[in-house]
């Protein structure tokens, strides 16, 4: 059957031609994302201006001095340090921790089946209330965990209100939330994965670990970036956690780049900055969503595949 | 098959042991708190065995707290409400934007259309308070501000990418050939679409829905920058309640519970879809 015969059976009446019916279809979805691209337009323009909310008569553009400030500003190269040390530890610590409870889950049984969609919980509860229950189960009164940690000996533990443990603390509160993400994720991966190689080095009698590491790693590789990548987009840009557990504090410890851009905006009123702040945060993500969607593309085509 | 040693098999019992206290723990502790009045909360060592009371949770429900020092109104049943109303809404709005597009995405390679899929999907993927702080400023001057149409408006940056490309996936998966069949009978492209291939994805426009929904109560920090306390949903509305009763932690446990009910039931219910949802798509669980 050819297009043509197609278009001749089709019946009069209401009708919109074919080369315009997609355009219909996605424009009131465009619509509605345009009045969101335009504030990241503005943010654009702001960065680049003297800009602060208590004094609007004084804001104009200074062209480059909101960046060039952050080369001699200790407090910036605090927030990208943070920013980078949160993500890096973070996604790596779930990454190692995922990858090895999806290999403990990796046998399809009731129980492993049942213990991983136990294990979603985490993930489903709001980050930001997520940290409110670990400030409840941590705090220095009452709190389950710190008398846990007095009972091994750690009496004066502080955890997210003392400089030094509360990286610790809000990393903690991050794990718990999404490492069932990569978990899962891996999961589904590791049970799709062919039979056949795994088979053949049994028969072989091949070492488990050299299986692992020439086998299934491999294998895994596209599940292991796509997850991989996906938590570091988000957990550069992380706000919830650690605005609902420190604001970003004690002191400036924890102010990552979204926590900081918020503190300028609304503290200090400092728009400019806060702009600036965003827009190289921006350039990070953006840079990664590029690597990103790559893999995710190539995983995507191959589930399409399957299906 | 493969044989494992017993002392292998203790070993992994134990380290599942750990894994399952480690991340149910916070979730069975709080349920328990909820169910504690003050004084068995701060006694120590922690109770695990207490008298259960649902004081908590009538105190938020009837929203009056009757203290030593008078009664205090909790507005928390407003954030919950709150809550329901901005996430069913902004997944509903989603979905009547989001699934004719997924279809014009998915059916019809028009020109442009891979990039304005990509260009919804990086949404996804900016960070929120670049567009969030600006916005801010707009919405004050439009008359947006603290008010539920400009917050479902921009909750549609988490609903839409995520609609748009899962159910996109479940378009493409539909064979062409049953809708050219259909309409070669004499039906109208929409016709094909509200008979054949709505009901066909229905499933997967379903679990997208119920994932938006998830996505759309778990946001914070929307709501934080743009709403005030009568427009707050239960993210933000609990962080406040901490400090405005300060020492009643029995109802801030109560309230985190009855916040995290829905999108723990409907993950659960969702959960065969959840690993498609999660990976937007890539992966199918």
């Amino acid at each position: 059957m050819t297009a043509a015969t197609m278009q001749r059976r089709r019946p009069s009446g209401f009708r919109i031609s074919k080369k315009v019916l997609p355009y219909v279809l996605s424009l009131p979805a465009l619509l509605v994302c345009i009045g969101i691209l335009i504030p990241f337009f503005t943010s654009v323009v702001y960065s680049f201006q003297r800009y602060r909310l208590s004094q609007p008569w004084a804001r104009q553009f200074n062209w480059g001095d909101n960046y060039i400030s952050f080369f001699t500003d200790p407090k910036f190269w605090n927030t990208l340090e943070i920013s980078l040390l949160y993500a890096g530890i973070t996604v790596l610590l779930e990454l190692l921790l995922g990858l090895g409870i999806a290999m403990l889950l990796q046998k399809r049984s009731t129980l492993n089946n049942f213990i991983s969609i136990m294990l979603l919980m985490p993930l489903m509860t709001a980050p930001a209330l997520a940290a409110l229950m670990w400030k409840l189960m941590t705090n220095p009164g009452f709190g389950v965990l710190s008398y846990l940690a007095s009972l091994i000996g750690l009496q004066d533990f502080r955890w997210a209100s003392s400089p030094s443990t509360a990286l610790f603390t809000v990393v903690l509160v991050d794990i718990w939330v999404y490492t069932p993400f990569i978990m899962i994720l891996l999961l589904a991966g590791l049970r799709s994965l062919p039979t056949q190689p795994f088979e053949a080095a049994a028969l072989d009698g091949v070492p488990r670990s050299f299986v692992f590491f020439r086998i299934t790693l491999p294998m895994l590789t596209p599940y292991i970036l796509t997850a991989t990548l996906f938590r570091l987009l988000d957990s550069i840009q992380q706000f919830d956690i650690i605005y609902a557990m420190t604001q970003g504090g004690p002191g400036d410890t924890l102010t990552v780049f979204q926590v900081e851009a918020y503190l300028n905006f609304f503290q200090s009123t400092n728009v400019g900055r806060s702009a600036a702040l965003m827009i190289i945060l921006w350039a990070i993500t953006y840079f990664l969503s590029n690597i990103f969607i790559k893999n995710w593309l190539r995983l995507r085509e191959r589930a399409r595949g399957q299906a | 098959m493969e044989h494992t040693s017993l002392l292998e098999r203790i070993l992994r019992g134990i380290a599942l042991t750990l894994v399952v206290i480690f991340f149910m723990f916070p979730i069975v502790w709080i349920f328990m708190m909820s169910f504690q009045t003050n004084e068995t909360i701060l006694r120590i060592p922690p109770q695990l065995v207490f008298k259960p009371t649902l004081a908590n949770y009538t105190a938020l429900i009837t929203g009056k707290l009757t203290t030593a020092a008078g009664t205090l109104d909790i507005a928390f049943m407003r954030n919950l409400w709150n809550s329901v109303f901005l996430s069913v809404t902004s997944v509903a709005v989603a979905l009547l934007l989001g699934v004719p597009a997924a279809y014009a995405f998915a059916r019809h390679k028009f020109r442009g259309s891979e990039d304005i899929a990509f260009t919804l999907l990086s949404f996804r993927f900016a960070p929120a308070l670049l567009v969030l702080l600006p916005l801010t400023l707009y919405f004050q001057k439009l008359g947006l501000a603290n008010t539920y149409i400009g917050l479902i408006w921009v909750y549609q940056l988490i609903c839409l990418p995520l609609i748009l490309w899962i159910v996109r996936g479940y378009f493409e998966d539909i064979p062409a050939d049953i809708e050219y069949a259909y309409r070669i009978a004499g039906h109208s492209w929409f016709a094909t679409f509200r008979k054949i291939a709505l009901p066909l994805a229905g499933p997967g426009i379903a679990a997208a829905g119920l994932l938006a929904f998830i996505f759309a109560w778990n946001n914070f920090v929307f709501a934080l920058v743009l709403a005030s306390a009568d427009k707050q949903p239960v993210t933000v509305g609990a962080l406040a309640f901490i400090t405005s009763s300060g020492i009643q932690y029995g109802q801030i446990s109560a309230a985190i519970v009855l916040s995290i009910t829905p999108t723990l039931a409907l993950a659960l219910y969702a959960q065969r879809y959840l690993v498609e949802g999660l990976s937007l798509g890539a992966v199918k669980g």
